[in-house]
C-alpha cells in the first residue's frame, strides 16, 4: 500500500494549477468472484488528455464504465471545480467504443441530438433553433453535413465524430473516450485525435482516452496511464511511460525515434 | 355516441356502415390501430417483436387464472398475469445469464402450456377459442370508452417520454451516461405494452396481435429516414390497413383482425419492394 501512495504523490503532486480537476480515489471493481481492478488512483486536470493503454483484457473499458457508474465499484470519484468549492459528481461525456445499435433504425443524427437535448418529442416537432444548435455542435467535429443522415448510414469514423459532438453537448467536465478497435481507417483516426486535441484546448476539458494506437498516443496525449495486472502499473508523460520496462515488454515497442517520426526530432 | 352514429350515416352511406356493430367496430379500429402503429415503432426499435408475441400467448394463462378464480370477465387476471410475466422477463433479462431470445422462449412456452393445461382440463377448450382469433365486431360501447381512455394515455405518454425511450433504445450505455434511469424507462415501456396488448386481445386475437403491432412499423421502417417519417408512415399504414381490413372482412365474411393483418402485410411487401428496387 505504501508503495502505491508514494506513486500517486510523485505523479499527481503537481496539482497546484488552481484549475478544476477530477480525482479517482481507490477505485476497485469486482465482478462475481473475480477482481478486475484494484487500487486505481488518478488525478486528472482540466485540459489534460490522459491516454489509457494496456493489453486486451487489462480492464481499460471496465475502468471507464466504473467511472461512468455503469458498473458498481469501490472507491470514490470526486470533481473539484476551479474555485475548489464545487465538489461532487462531475458531468461526464462518453463516447462508447462501439455503439451497439440497430443499423436499420430510422433514427437520424438530428433525432438523436434532439432527443438527448430537448423534451419536445422528436416525432412531433423539430424547432429551427434546435437544428441550428445541433448543427453548430456538429460543426466542431466537422460533421455538420451529417445532420439528416440516418445513424445506420454513417461510416465508423463519422459515427464516432457524431457521438463525440453528442458527448460535448452539454459541455462535460470529464470526457471519456473509448476508441474503437476496428472500423475506422488511419485517416479517420488521425482526424479524430486532432479534433479531440483541439477541443481540449478550447474547452479546458479533462479527457480520458482508451487508445490502441500508440503512435497517436505518443503524439497527442499529455499523460499516459499504463494499466496492467489489475491496476496502474505506471503513469507519466508519453516518454516516461514508453521507457518503462513492462510497457516495452507488453507492446514490444518503447520510445524509439522511429515510432514518433517527426515528433521525436521536434522534441530534441 | 349518437353523434358518431349520425356522422357515419352522413359520411358513409354504404351498405357495410349501416349496422351498429360496424359503426362500433369502425370507431374501435380508428382508436386501436394508431395506438398499435405508435407502440410498434418502439417495439421494433427495442427488438421486442418476439416479446410482444409471447405477451399475446401468455394471455391464455391469464384467462385460465380468471377461470380458476371464477370471474366472468378475465381481463383483470389477464392484465395481472401479463404484467407479472413482463417484470419476470425483464428481471431475468437484466441478470444477463442467457440470451433474451432464449429467456422469452422459455417464459412464453411455459405460460402457453400452463394456460392450455388449465383451460382444457374438462375438455372445454373450444369455448376459449374466441380469444385465439378475436372478434372486433363484438366491441361494445363500454369497450370503446376504455379504448378511448387508453388512446389518450398512450398519446400523452408518447409526448412526455418518447425522447427518453428513443435514447434508451439507441444505446443503453449512452442513455445512462447522460443520466437517464434506463431501467425505469425499460419497465415503463414494456408494462405499457403489456397492458395494451392484453386489453386488445379480446378484439384482435392472441394469434395475430403481435403482427398488428409489428407490421405497420416494419413497413414504415423500409422507407423512413427519420423518426417523424417513421411515425407518420407507421400510423398511416396501421390506420389504412385497419379500415381496409374492416371493410374487406365485412364483404368477405372473414375474421376482422386477420384481414387487417393481411392488408398490413401488403403494406410491408410494397415498401420492401420499394426499398429493394430503389437501391
Amino acid at each position: 500500500m505504501k508503495h502505491h501512495e508514494n506513486n500517486i504523490d510523485t505523479q499527481c503532486g503537481k496539482c497546484t494549477c488552481g484549475l478544476c480537476c477530477t480525482k479517482i480515489i481507490n477505485f476497485g471493481v469486482t465482478r462475481g468472484w473475480t477482481e478486475i481492478l484494484k487500487d486505481i488512483n488518478l488525478h486528472i486536470h482540466c485540459g489534460d488528455l490522459t491516454a489509457l493503454i494496456g493489453s486486451n483484457g487489462a480492464g481499460k473499458s471496465t475502468l471507464l464504465k466504473a467511472i461512468l457508474g455503469e458498473i458498481s465499484h469501490s472507491g470514490e470519484l470526486v470533481f473539484l471545480a476551479a474555485n475548489k468549492e464545487g465538489t461532487g459528481r462531475p458531468l461526464i461525456g462518453y463516447v462508447p467504443q462501439k455503439l451497439e445499435f440497430d443499423i436499420s433504425s430510422p433514427t437520424s443524427v438530428l433525432d438523436l441530438f434532439a432527443a438527448a437535448r430537448s423534451a419536445i418529442p422528436v416525432w412531433l416537432y423539430r424547432s429551427q433553433k434546435m437544428r441550428q444548435h445541433i448543427s453548430e455542435g456538429l460543426a466542431q467535429v466537422q460533421a455538420e453535413h451529417l445532420i439528416d443522415r440516418r445513424l445506420g448510414a454513417l461510416s465508423g469514423g463519422e459515427l464516432q465524430r457524431v457521438l463525440l459532438a453528442l458527448a460535448l453537448d452539454p459541455v462535460p467536465h470529464l470526457l471519456l473516450l473509448d476508441e474503437p478497435l476496428s472500423g475506422i481507417d488511419q485517416k479517420g483516426l488521425e482526424l479524430f485525435y486532432r479534433t479531440v486535441s483541439t477541443l481540449r484546448e478550447n474547452y479546458d476539458l479533462s479527457i480520458i482516452l482508451i487508445s490502441h494506437d500508440l503512435k497517436l498516443v505518443a503524439e497527442y496525449a499529455d499523460r499516459v496511464v499504463f494499466l496492467n495486472n489489475k491496476t496502474i502499473e505506471c503513469c507519466g508523460t508519453p516518454q516516461e511511460v514508453f521507457n518503462n520496462k513492462k510497457v516495452i515488454e507488453t507492446f514490444g515497442i518503447g520510445w524509439p525515434i522511429e515510432l514518433l517520426a517527426g515528433r521525436g526530432a521536434e522534441r530534441e | 355516441m349518437l353523434l358518431w352514429y349520425n356522422l357515419i350515416d352522413l359520411l358513409l352511406p354504404y351498405d357495410w356502415a349501416n349496422y351498429l356493430f360496424m359503426k362500433n367496430a369502425l370507431l374501435g379500429v380508428l382508436l386501436v390501430t394508431p395506438i398499435f402503429g405508435l407502440l410498434g415503432t418502439m417495439v421494433i426499435n427495442n427488438k421486442m417483436a418476439f416479446f410482444s408475441d409471447s405477451l399475446g400467448h401468455s394471455a391464455l394463462t391469464g384467462i385460465a387464472i380468471g377461470v380458476i378464480w371464477g370471474i366472468p370477465n378475465p381481463i383483470w387476471s389477464m392484465l395481472l398475469f401479463s404484467i407479472l410475466l413482463t417484470i419476470a422477463i425483464l428481471i431475468v433479462k437484466k441478470a444477463n445469464t442467457a440470451s433474451t431470445d432464449t429467456i422469452i422462449g422459455v417464459f412464453s412456452s411455459t405460460a402457453v402450456a400452463l394456460g392450455i393445461v388449465i383451460l382444457s382440463r374438462n375438455g372445454g377448450f373450444n369455448k376459449y377459442s374466441v380469444y385465439l382469433i378475436g372478434d372486433l365486431l363484438s366491441i361494445s360501447q363500454t369497450d370503446l370508452v376504455t379504448l378511448g381512455l387508453v388512446f389518450i394515455v398512450v398519446f400523452i405518454l408518447w409526448i412526455v417520454v418518447f425522447n427518453k425511450l428513443l435514447l434508451v433504445s439507441v444505446s443503453q450505455a449512452l442513455a445512462r451516461s447522460r443520466g437517464l434511469r434506463v431501467n425505469f424507462y425499460d419497465y415503463l415501456f414494456t408494462i405499457l405494452m403489456a397492458v395494451i396488448v392484453t386489453i386488445s386481445i379480446q378484439w384482435v386475437g392472441i394469434l395475430i396481435i403481435s403482427s398488428l403491432l409489428i407490421l405497420p412499423a416494419a413497413a414504415a421502417r423500409n422507407i423512413a429516414q427519420n423518426m417523424r417519417q417513421y411515425h407518420v408512415c407507421a400510423v398511416s399504414a396501421a390506420l389504412i390497413s385497419g379500415l381496409a381490413g374492416l371493410i374487406l372482412s365485412y364483404y368477405w365474411g372473414t375474421a376482422t383482425g386477420a384481414t387487417i393483418v393481411l392488408v398490413s402485410a401488403l403494406f410491408f411487401l410494397g415498401t420492401f419492394m420499394f426499398k429493394v428496387l430503389g437501391r
